[in-house]
């Protein structure tokens, strides 16, 4: 099958602002000017297929956010490819992205600040639509409006309210009806529930998928919660300092676990009176520096199972079942 | 389990605020026994938090508490006065707040903010002493060197390592009780385990009780001994977890358990709790939760339902319990 968005070797940094005597150092008897930089994606390559829910799981820093707003290029790649259906969109200017963008949209995570609190509902959701021309008068914009809102679970007469006057799970429906008004094939969710109360993150994920059912678009979907992560996505990828460590579907990696540190998420997460999935694994240390990252296998120091090569030579992702790849010198 | 530490009476904090009165706690009464772990668990604004400031009296205006009997340890906190109160916060009972960013003053190094918890409650110790027990703190709770950290600042800590700083202060006086409000919230899950495991060790050691604030029910029902449930500023069941995670007696408790997706269960839909939580303003008439609840009969809507015993230390404010409970039954067999 080919795949709706496809992700070649990603790689971001941000730099970090230091003096001119910090940026140089002494190498091998030589002067150097040496720039540090925050390498927040580290090489990342994966697919997103169409009408599939990709997810991708890590702890805070470890890159996700980042690479999700690089794909959508609200921020510029360092280097790699960023394909939309064959088409390279990596190094598009803005004008050129704009067919993209309606293609491509974005739930973000605080339902609080993602909203425009001047803007009624009505003109918050209807301002896309008009922009990208998917609404030929205002008219036909309004009455789009409306059935969205219905969809979303909204009163149609709710609609010239302002966003104050929601509650959180009802501003992140405003949020999924704003995502949809322009039609988009790809959806991009980052941490869509993280924000709202347990009895409200159940309806918005049942209301995410049966609006996917219907419509057919993809999802790439940004959590740190596993078991939300579990329910939602076809397949899923693992980060750690920027690099995906295991990548698979659903079953492959909830069934078979293979990474050591996907292992050590999963035995971290708190479960209500259920076995866990992996035997607890000791948990130590802290994800380090994205400045500097460590020598070989980024996740090296924390590994229970670390070897001479793993603190040398970088992992490479490799298939160990069809369709599951696991970045770690013990699979090989 | 033995002595009673905790004794709440009624307990009632009411803001008085020009848009008119909001009960964010509305007579709760609940016990905590000495070594015990409790559990609050709501969702927000349920009064959770609220419950807990108002124990050690630290809720402003336009608040006000009332209750008719706070025990602790046999002395009745409503009539302590301020000065009194200022003694027992920290020393008796010391509070860990939800974001360790803020709760730690950035002006001061950590070993200062240790320390200052010791020359306030323990006015015998000299100043070696004290910075041995600083040391001595830190190392309890897993921070790495600990000399040389103490002269560091709260931004050169991470946020695991800031949280468990927060919890080093926190024990520094060996308080009997400590509250910690969302202590993991802010916190990655794998930090999260390793400080939520630091922290029951440490109060197991110290034979000391801790009551947790949480609205993540999976991380009390690793943590604790007994759970108390809230919505809308009541109590609606209490118990021990076992009880309360797999036979709930409130359909607000088996609500949030469904709406939990579980990481071994393929589920296609979760289920969810209908509507969302009421205006504190404009509360129902009869049982608060009866709007979203689907066992819901014309009894519920006028009148609220009192505490009632459903199984041994096993208390829920509920008409229809044994309904619920037979559907559960039911739906085991079917």
């Amino acid at each position: 099958m080919d795949s709706l968005i496809r992700v070649e070797n990603l790689i971001q940094e941000f730099p970090v602002k230091q003096g001119i005597l910090d940026s140089y150092k002494i190498k091998g008897n030589k002067l150097v000017r040496e720039k540090k930089a925050v390498h927040a994606v580290n090489g990342v390559t994966f697919e997103v297929y169409p009408g599939e829910a990709f997810s991708l799981v890590g702890e805070s820093g470890c890159g996700k956010s980042t690479t999700a707003k690089t794909i959508i290029r609200l921020l510029n790649p360092v280097s790699g490819h960023i394909y939309y259906r064959d088409q390279d969109i990596s190094q598009l200017k803005a004008g050129q992205m704009l067919p993209y963008r309606k293609k491509m949209q974005m739930i973000f995570q605080d339902p609080y600040a993602s909203l425009d609190p001047q803007k009624t509902i009505k003109n918050i959701i209807m301002e896309p639509m008009l922009f990208h021309k998917t609404a030929k008068t205002k008219e036909e914009a309004e009455e789009k409006c409306m059935e969205l809102l219905q969809k979303v679970g909204l009163r149609p007469e709710q609609a010239s309210r302002y966003p104050h006057q929601f509650s959180g799970g009802q501003r992140q429906r405003i949020g999924i009806a704003r995502a949809l008004a322009v039609e988009p094939e790809f959806i991009i969710a980052d941490e869509p529930v993280s924000a709202l109360d347990v009895s409200i993150q159940a309806q918005i994920l049942n209301l995410m998928m049966d609006l996917k059912d219907e419509y057919g678009f993809s999802y790439l979907f940004i959590a740190h919660d596993l078991s939300v992560v579990r329910h939602i996505s076809d397949r899923l990828g693992v980060m750690y300092l920027g690099c995906i460590v295991e990548l698979g579907s659903k079953k492959d990696v909830f069934e078979n676990v293979a990474h050591p540190y996907t292992k050590l998420l999963f035995s971290a997460v708190p479960t209500v009176g259920e076995e866990p999935i992996v035997p607890p694994v000791k948990l130590e240390g802290e994800i380090p520096n994205p400045i500097n990252l460590p020598s070989g296998c980024v996740f090296h120091d924390r590994c229970p199972d670390c070897r001479e090569i793993c603190k040398t030579i970088r992992p490479q992702l490799k298939e160990i079942a069809p369709g599951h790849k696991v970045a770690c010198h013990l699979f090989e | 389990m033995g002595e009673r530490l905790l004794e709440v009476e009624d307990l009632k904090t009411y803001f008085h605020t020009f848009g008119g009165v909001v009960k964010a706690v509305d007579g709760i009464s609940f016990h905590l026994d000495k070594g015990e772990i409790l559990g609050i668990v709501g969702e927000s604004g349920s009064g959770k938090s609220v419950s807990c400031f108002s124990l050690l009296k630290l809720v402003e205006e336009p608040g006000v508490v009332q209750a008719r009997k706070i025990s602790f340890q046999g002395r009745d906190l409503t009539k302590a006065t301020e000065k009194e109160m200022t003694k027992v916060r920290g020393k008796d009972i010391a509070m860990v707040f939800q974001d360790p960013m803020t709760s730690l003053n950035p002006l001061y190094t950590v070993g200062k903010q240790i320390e200052e918890m010791l020359i306030l409650h323990e006015s015998g110790m000299n100043k070696e002493q004290r910075k041995e027990r600083c040391i001595e703190l830190l190392k309890a709770v897993g921070i790495p060197n600990p000399e040389q950290r103490l002269k560091d600042y709260p931004h050169q800590f991470s946020g695991g390592m800031r949280q468990r700083v927060v919890i080093a202060i926190a024990l520094a006086a060996n308080p009997k009780l400590i509250i910690a409000d969302e202590p993991t919230t802010a916190l990655d899950v794998t930090i999260q385990a390793q400080i939520l495991k630091l922290m029951k060790q440490l109060v197991r050691e110290r034979n000391a009780s801790l009551i947790l604030i949480t609205h993540d029910l999976a991380v009390v029902s690793e943590m604790v001994d007994r759970i108390v449930v809230m919505y809308c500023g009541k109590i609606v069941e209490q118990g021990p977890v076992e009880e309360i995670i797999h036979n709930p007696g409130h359909p607000y408790t088996e609500g949030l358990l469904a709406s939990i997706p579980r990481l071994r269960k393929e589920q296609n839909r979760l289920d969810f709790i209908p509507g969302m939580v009421p205006n504190m303003y404009d509360l129902p008439k009869g049982c608060l939760f009866a709007p979203r609840c689907k066992y819901c009969q014309e009894v519920c809507k006028n009148t609220m339902p009192a505490m009632e015993e459903i199984g041994k230390d096993h208390k829920a404010a509920c008409y229809f319990t044994q309904n619920l409970r037979q559907s559960k039954d039911c739906r085991k067999e079917g």
